[in-house]
């Protein structure tokens, strides 16, 4: 299956949090399938005793001591946010008021 | 001055018959004067880089000389650095000020290089011809019509244009290798973990990783040295002692074996490529390196896994730019989400959100396994190939690309022709090993190149092999025409 349909690929976009109009959606539909079908080649050999390979070293997290490295640079990073108020990132409303 | 290497200008410092300011004021001029031919860099940072040649130039005095002390350096935009402006190509990023240096770019300070300025690249590191970047496509100096190839197409066209003597680039798929063969350069992607990826935007975290573009391998090893090494902010970093990459440069390579995958020499190679892999071939004979045929079974499934993991490891890196902490945000937001999902709409370009979506796509609930669970089987599979055959050969050549540089445009439209042009170096970021590409030959005035992929760690080797090639050939000391 490599054709997505159009609610297919709007769930998807808001899965993904990008905003998609219709033009969006034809367009995808145009390459999608193409990306999708390149995938699917994949299916011609069988991988069923095969591990997963995530890292090519299968590398393990390194663990280090417990101790504060980090500095607070709270104005710093907060220098370059869109919108800031007394310290806290401003986003619109989440909960309603009356 | 501006075909001279890093070798060449480091013994030009040393001697004192240029000082680090005169040679980055050279710099800025051709940069100032040629660069609206072929876009290569996003930031010049003129008034910063004459602070650092200045200081360069003091310590040359004072007999305090570092890897690269007074050498200028182009910077690719996916590295971030502190204070001047970090766009990795995006509109997202186009007012980002870095809060804080990356490892790599802090190594070339210490180093005491100049950063002549930031290079253009493709979106994201998303692309393989430079046409993804919100700055606008950057050209081939070897041919205007053409793309310098990508995702590191401004530092590749940068340096083969004579406007910076070196650059880094990042290669996730081909980044690096690519963009070298198309721009007569050489380039390497290092073993993954090698170099460290803090402050390097991500893309795709498993697969990316930083490299030298560079007009010689001595200049590459060169490079390798002030930028491998352990580093305790990246936790896929690997704690290994660094060679120092230059000392092996002139050992001889008779005796060496090297692998020719029989599945990269296949129709659809251009005839041209071929032939002068070949060439490569014959001249490697005469410095006494033996040569097999080996099979590397699954290579072409590379793409198709690649294609999974890739847009799979960038949905979720790109989550990040949300338009709360830092880059773009929409106008006027109605609600938390419209204010993600039309700043995300608004500051990615289309092949960005294509990928996204396509990852976002294999990672969601019931495909998972079909889709990300597979690619990650195959990519065992495809890592196996190579270990196998490295048990058997020192060294694996190829062609770096299919072909030499396409026309502006041209794949623009048809993302899988675009992505097929990374064919032979996608496999290598999957299995995690070194490759080089290097020039070796031309075809109507365009430069190809050839690959060469070491073991795990085996840089230096590979290094070696193209020092001694470029002993023997002339290839890397041509110029496009004019420059």
């Amino acid at each position: 299956m490599t054709q997505l349909t159009n609610d297919e690929i709007k769930k998807v976009a808001h899965l993904a949090r990008i905003k998609v109009d219709e033009q969006d959606v034809e367009n995808l539909q145009h390459s999608l399938p193409n990306i999708l079908a390149l995938v699917e080649k994949m299916s011609s050999v069988n991988t069923e005793n095969v591990k997963p390979l995530a890292h090519a070293f299968e590398a393990t997290l390194p663990l280090r001591d417990d101790v504060v490295t980090a500095t607070d640079q709270r104005e710093l990073f907060q220098s370059i946010a869109p919108q800031v108020k007394a310290g806290l990132y401003i986003v619109p409303a989440v909960i309603e008021t009356e | 001055m501006h075909n001279k290497t890093i070798s060449q200008l480091q013994t030009e410092l040393k001697n004192k018959k240029i000082s680090s300011v005169e040679l980055t004021q050279y710099y800025l001029k051709r940069i100032e004067t040629l660069d609206k031919n072929y876009n290569s860099f996003i930031t010049v940072c003129a008034e910063h880089a004459l602070k650092q040649a200045k200081s360069a130039d003091t310590d040359i005095a004072a007999g305090k000389i570092n890897l690269l002390t007074g050498i200028p350096i182009a910077q690719k935009d996916i590295f971030c650095t502190a204070g001047i402006k970090t766009t990795c190509g995006s509109k997202i990023l186009d007012n980002f000020i870095a809060p804080y240096e990356s490892t790599v770019t802090q190594k070339f300070l210490a180093a005491g290089s100049v950063m002549l300025g930031k290079t253009n690249m493709d979106e994201f590191a998303m692309g393989s011809s430079n046409e993804t970047s919100f700055y606008g496509p950057v050209k081939n100096p070897w041919n205007l019509a053409c793309t310098p190839g990508g995702s590191s197409g401004g530092s590749a066209a940068a340096v083969a244009a004579g406007l910076a003597p070196a650059a880094t680039g990042t290669d996730t798929g081909g980044s690096i290798r690519q963009p070298a063969a198309l721009c007569n350069l050489t380039g390497l992607k290092p073993t993954y973990g090698r170099v460290s990826r803090y402050g390097m935007i991500a893309f795709a975290s498993s697969l990316d990783q930083a490299g030298p573009l560079a007009k010689t391998a001595e200049d590459a090893a060169i490079l390798m040295n002030v930028i491998s090494g352990y580093d305790a902010k990246d936790s896929t970093c690997v704690n290994r002692d660094v060679p120092d990459y230059t000392a092996d440069l002139n050992k001889k390579i008779a005796g060496l074996t090297i692998g020719l995958p029989k599945e990269y020499f296949i129709a659809g190679l251009d005839p041209a490529v071929e032939k002068a892999v070949q060439t490569t071939i014959t001249e490697l004979k005469k410095l006494g390196c033996n040569f097999k045929e080996i099979s590397l079974p699954h290579t072409e499934l590379a793409a198709s896994a690649y294609y999974v993991i890739a847009p799979a490891e960038c949905s979720s890196n790109l989550a990040r730019f949300d338009g709360v902490r830092y880059g773009y945000r929409c106008e006027n937001p109605v609600n938390l989400i419209d204010l993600y999902e039309r700043s995300r709409a608004e500051g990615f370009g289309s092949e960005v959100k294509r990928r996204i979506l396509v990852g976002t796509y294999v990672l969601s609930a019931g495909y998972f396994d079909a889709y990300y669970r597979k690619a990650q089987r195959v990519r065992r599979l495809i890592r196996d190939d190579f270990v196998n055959a490295l048990k058997e050969v020192d060294v694996i050549l190829t062609p770096s690309t299919p072909t030499p540089a396409f026309k502006i445009g041209e794949k623009l439209q048809d993302p899988v022709a675009m992505y097929l042009s990374d064919v032979f170096t996608i496999a290598v970021n999957l299995a995690g090993l070194p490759g080089l590409s290097m020039p070796c030959g031309f075809d109507k005035g365009l430069p190809i190149g050839v690959q060469l992929i070491g073991n795990y760690f085996d840089e230096a080797r590979i290094l070696n092999v193209a020092h001694q090639y470029q002993q023997v050939t002339n290839w890397h000391n041509k110029s496009p025409e004019n420059i």
